[in-house]
């Protein structure tokens, strides 16, 4: 830890994180504006905890999944199911099984692993824009599942879960701080985790496979078998983001999977970057506030003056979306590795991976 | 035997598993449509097999009927699939905005339906003759090739062997063209309630496809409407083949498929084929729009839907190659329709549909087996 050995680029990086990092820490406890701690930042943590996800994989593993957002939802709708009790103002659907909410919650956060678990062994012999694909499809076919398996879910959600939180987090309802900051040390602990486990003989190996599946599959290392096990991990990490969503929301629904929401989480990773972890929270953060702020924006022409659907956030946010692909499809922070000299673009590293041979 | 033995032998674990397990859920299900389902007993009693036909041998015509929605379905679902699968096979495109072509050509031939019969938001059949489905059709397929020229020329020709790029600024344009939609479409509708917002609308076929033909098999009477949706199918899919098997056009592109770099190096101009792929591409997802909105309707997210279908016929069927798309597309089709139709229907459960599952199921069981899809090359 001597800042004199590190380079511009690191002492920048890491003297704004730490200030960012203090910043947030200090911010409810500050009386800082609440709109920011309970809208903005909170939802930074879980949505880049979901994109965290989506990073991983894409950066580390070779393999742009779009199912993260319909993992995220499976574990929010599997806590829902098994928390809840109905009671009052339980009009909304659900098993409400009315376990433990601990219990619940690592009950969910271990289904949704296993979920993944078997979406990535389905999809782990496909690899590139398949993959992509494929996981398209697992995303879809997730929404219209939750919609139509009616004892489950249905298309109104369940609602109502933020009422079960276990005992050792406290009534969030009231003390929204204690939601701000269990999301805050999750963030953490999950950066950390990915950071940890790309050190680790997994993560190397995994990386090895996103470069090179033939040579690791010849050096006998088994690339579907790795594939799966890092889907899985990804499924975790995204169950952890969707168990902060519906605590947060207290709600959960097919429409909060479904195919705008899918695309939204990965604008927030590509906006970040999809080749470095820290662009998730990055990514998340820009989305967020444009979100926020940009919501009832009306470019004339492009939208229109009704009540419902006033503005043209979706538009504005698709069009920053394609001008960030073409002009740094490494995100924000692959903008950012361009100022300084010497940078290497881990864009081309994750094109090569994704890119399909063609047939012979 | 002894074959089955060694392939037996030599499979890994790992794999054999899922194989096996995969035989045995398609015996079952092939057994469970055949003779297990039953229909409710007469005191309205169910159990885990009562369906709403009963078995096929119980009710064949039932069965028949539910085999020839699947066929002519798969008609539709062939039309759209086979122009994201041109797109993909030669240019290895992901075309993410396939599903909002479908959605955008739906609503402007419900434009100009509406414009043309002058009858306000829902028509029937006897009001719309073969000209006015035929006229709406006639504007949407170009206006749609020409939406998906310009996107390609300016957006997906200079990246050309950026897969990832390419799919992520088709998802871009499609999240631009969705929400567009829904701030100008549908416009015709002369209640202030139902216009814009993408609200749901449907075409209409002509009046003389409004009536059931007797089939002359098990006195089943079928609908001329869809039977003219498989005929157009089946026409798509030999116009195609003789496009892509009997003319010059079709030889380049299929030289492309293989080898994009030999074919631009022997002196062919690749780009122009790139661009007529792309047009004839996109205006197959318009037609098919134009044939599906007919018979069912669009709203606001049946592009999500139209691309989950796309792209489900094209990882089943085998990434780019059109006969993959039409065995993909039955496939697919027939899933979805026996999901509907011959899954167990108990009291407290009445309204689940578990198609999406099934959909799962499919897609998990032809990866197990072929992870580049039934008619891929490769891997």
């Amino acid at each position: 830890l001597n800042p004199r050995g590190w380079t511009t680029k690191q002492q920048l990086e890491r003297g704004l994180a730490l200030g960012a990092l203090i910043l947030v820490v200090v911010w409810p406890a500050a009386g800082l504006s609440a709109y920011w701690s309970h809208q903005i930042l909170i939802e930074t943590f879980f949505y880049g905890i979901a994109a965290s996800s989506l990073i991983f994989l894409s950066a580390y593993g070779g393999m742009v999944s779009l199912a993260q957002t319909a993992l995220f939802g499976i574990a929010g709708v599997i806590i829902g199911n098994l928390a809840t009790t109905g009671g009052p103002g339980g009009t909304s659907k659900g098993l409400h099984l009315g376990w433990d909410p601990t219990v619940a919650l690592i009950v969910a956060v271990v289904m949704t692993t296993a979920i993944g678990l078997l979406f990535g062994a389905v999809a782990a012999r496909s690899a590139g824009i398949y993959f992509l694909m494929i996981t398209l499809t697992y995303s879809v076919i997730a929404t219209y599942a939750l919609g139509q398996v009616t004892k489950i879910s249905g298309f109104s959600g369940i609602g109502g879960i933020n009422r079960y939180t276990p005992g050792w987090i406290g009534n969030i309802i009231d003390h929204p701080n204690r939601l701000y900051y269990v999301a805050l040390g999750v963030a953490i602990a999950v950066y950390v985790l990915i950071r940890y486990l790309v050190r680790t003989p997994f993560g190397l190996t995994l990386q090895g496979v996103r470069d090179d599946p033939v040579r690791m599959a010849s050096l006998g290392y088994d690339v579907p078998l790795h594939r799966t096990m890092a889907f899985g991990f990804s499924a975790f990490l995204a169950s952890l983001g969707g168990i902060l969503y519906v605590w947060w929301s207290g709600q959960i629904a097919p429409g909060n999977v479904d195919l705008p929401e899918t695309i939204n989480l990965l604008v927030m990773a590509v906006i970040g970057g999809l080749v470095r972890i820290e662009g998730a929270w990055l990514g998340a953060f820009a989305f967020i506030v444009i979100q926020n702020y940009v919501r009832d924006f009306k470019v004339p022409g492009l939208s229109f003056g009704g009540t419902l659907f006033g503005g043209s956030f979706n538009t504005i946010i698709g069009i920053i979306f394609v001008a960030i692909v073409l002009v740094s499809p490494d995100g924000l922070l692959g903008l950012w590795g361009r100022l300084f000299p010497g940078a290497r673009s881990g864009w081309r590293r994750l094109a090569r991976a994704t890119t399909v041979e063609p047939a012979k | 035997m002894s074959v089955a033995l060694h392939w037996f032998r030599t499979q890994r674990p790992t794999i054999l598993i899922p194989k096996l397990v995969a035989f045995g859920l398609i015996v079952f299900g092939l057994l469970y449509v055949l003779s297990i389902a039953t229909i409710p007993g007469v005191d309205g009693s169910t159990s885990w097999r009562t369906t709403t036909f009963g078995s096929a041998i119980h009710d064949p015509s039932s069965f028949l009927r539910v085999v020839l929605d699947s066929i002519t379905f798969a008609g539709a679902l062939f039309i759209v699939a086979s122009g994201f699968a041109l797109i993909f096979g030669l240019m290895r495109v992901v075309n993410m905005a396939h599903g909002s072509f479908y959605l955008l050509a739906g609503y402007i031939a419900y434009e100009i339906q509406q414009a043309m019969t002058g009858q306000g938001f829902s028509l029937d059949g006897s009001q719309v003759n073969t000209w006015e489905w035929l006229v709406p059709l006639l504007v949407a397929a170009p206006c749609i090739a020409v939406v998906g020229l310009v996107i390609q020329q300016a957006f997906l020709r200079w990246n050309q062997g950026q897969e990832l790029r390419q799919a992520l600024i088709t998802i871009g344009i499609s999240v631009i063209i969705a929400d567009q939609i829904i701030a100008h479409f549908p416009r015709a509708a002369s209640n202030g309630t139902q216009r814009f917002g993408g609200n749901a609308v449907d075409l209409t076929w002509p009046g003389w496809t409004d009536r059931f033909v007797n089939l002359h098999v098990g006195g089943v009477q079928y609908s001329l409407a869809r039977l003219v949706m498989l005929a157009i199918g089946v026409g798509v899919g030999v116009g195609l083949w003789l496009w892509l098997y009997r003319t010059k056009t079709g030889m380049v592109i299929r030289a492309g498929v293989d080898d994009e770099k030999m074919t631009s190096a022997l002196g062919i101009n690749i780009q122009k084929t790139f661009a007529i792929a792309f047009v004839i591409g996109s205006a197959l997802a318009a037609l098919g729009a134009v044939v599906w909105a007919s018979q069912s309707n669009i709203a606001q997210g049946t592009d999500g839907q139209w691309l989950l279908n796309s792209l489900v016929v094209v990882i089943v069927g085998g990434m780019g190659s059109i006969f993959g798309a039409a065995a993909g597309a039955i496939l697919y089709a027939f899933v979805l329709n026996f999901s509907a139709s011959y899954l167990p229907t108990t009291g407290s459960d009445c309204c689940t549909q578990y198609s999406p599952i099934f959909t799962f199921v499919l897609i998990a069981l032809v990866l197990a087996f072929r992870p580049q899809g039934l008619f891929g090359r490769g891997g």
